[in-house]
């Protein structure tokens, strides 16, 4: 993207998300919501983060050796440091260190 | 100063939140930079946008050239979320006056978190202790972020690999998720509609298809959800 493109970008995202902020404050006075909402509310944020992770992946070519094989295993490395130690900055940063080394060494 | 109680009670509570956002922003910075865009846009970003997970999707969309209709759409969905999170704050935020814009933009996933769980202390000015927390945490957002597109741009680091940071974030909010819904049928359905995606589409255009995909799933399921409930 040229500069210009991205400052149009950067608009875009910025009122987009502005807008998912404010919507509620705008449409619900009180804690009235529709019954389809409510189940959307519940489900779709695990779903969206799911397919967050697999959108990261997306330039990976996991038909080609080691087949997508750093990948799974620093995943696999992040999650398990979430899962003992419950610390989420220490989970994404020893996993990111871990994944670089992966990358530039092997 | 006149709220000075209100900003020591705010900066006292944020401090988990300022040692993840300075660390998660450095590496947006340094991420930024690595592709060769101009250090300013993370400050940029970092004022106008202020959405963790969107800006770091945000470097995927200039990279790939995504249209301007796309990344909307992309962008709404990525942050679907948060449209979730006013709702639990609508009282909350009642009384709070002119400071209300600027609260309900800094809304991020931590921020809602942090104003969640706030214990009432009646001795504090609630608008501006709230208005404290939520600047305080965009700062330290503004302040990572700048500095790690700054010294990415004039120390050359090996970043290959930092990518990874965002996989990283998104498998721990999935975590996260799961302990508060234990329902694993959300995290099928994303998983099956990134798949399909993620071989039958081009991969500029996977984020939209998998997200529509598992909204279709989702009503399908949906009375095996209720049930689950």
């Amino acid at each position: 993207m040229t500069n210009f493109e991205i400052y149009i970008a950067i608009i875009i995202m910025a009122l987009v998300n502005f807008l998912t902020r404010v919507f509620p404050f705008l449409f619900f006075t009180k804690n009235d919501l529709p019954k389809s909402l409510e189940f959307i509310e519940k489900f779709f944020p695990a779903t969206i983060m799911t397919i967050l992770v697999f959108y990261t992946l997306k330039d990976i070519d996991f038909s080609l050796s080691p087949y997508g094989a750093k990948e799974i295993i620093s995943i696999l490395f992040t999650a398990s440091l979430h899962i003992l130690m419950k610390n989420y900055l220490i989970s994404i940063f020893l996993g990111t260190i871990f994944y670089m080394g992966l990358v530039q060494y092997f | 100063m006149k709220y000075q109680r209100e900003l020591k009670a705010a900066f006292k509570i944020s401090i988990p939140v300022m040692m993840g956002y300075l660390v998660l922003g450095f590496a947006f910075g340094l991420l930024l930079v690595s592709f060769n865009y101009d250090w300013y846009l993370a400050p940029l970003m970092s004022i106008f946008i202020y959405a963790g997970a969107l800006q770091f999707v945000a470097i995927n969309f200039f990279n790939v050239k995504a249209g301007f209709v796309d990344i909307a759409i992309a962008s709404l969905f990525v942050n679907l979320r948060q449209s979730f999170y006013g709702l639990s704050l609508l009282k909350r935020f009642r009384k709070t006056g002119k400071l209300k814009p600027y609260l309900i933009f800094g809304l991020t996933d931590e921020t809602y978190a942090l104003l969640t769980t706030i214990k009432d202390d009646e001795q504090l000015k609630k608008r501006w202790y709230y208005f404290f927390l939520t600047a305080l945490n965009q700062i330290y957002w503004f302040v990572g972020a700048t500095a790690g597109a700054i010294i990415g741009s004039n120390i050359e680091f090996n970043t290959a690999g930092l990518e990874f940071s965002l996989t990283a974030l998104f498998v721990v909010l999935c975590i996260e998720q799961y302990k508060n819904l234990k329902n694993s049928i959300p995290f099928l359905v994303g998983t099956v509609a990134s798949i399909f995606a993620l071989i039958f589409i081009p991969s500029d255009k996977m984020l939209i298809v998998a997200i529509f995909i598992s909204l279709l799933l989702l009503f399908f399921f949906r009375k095996r959800l209720d049930l689950n409930d």
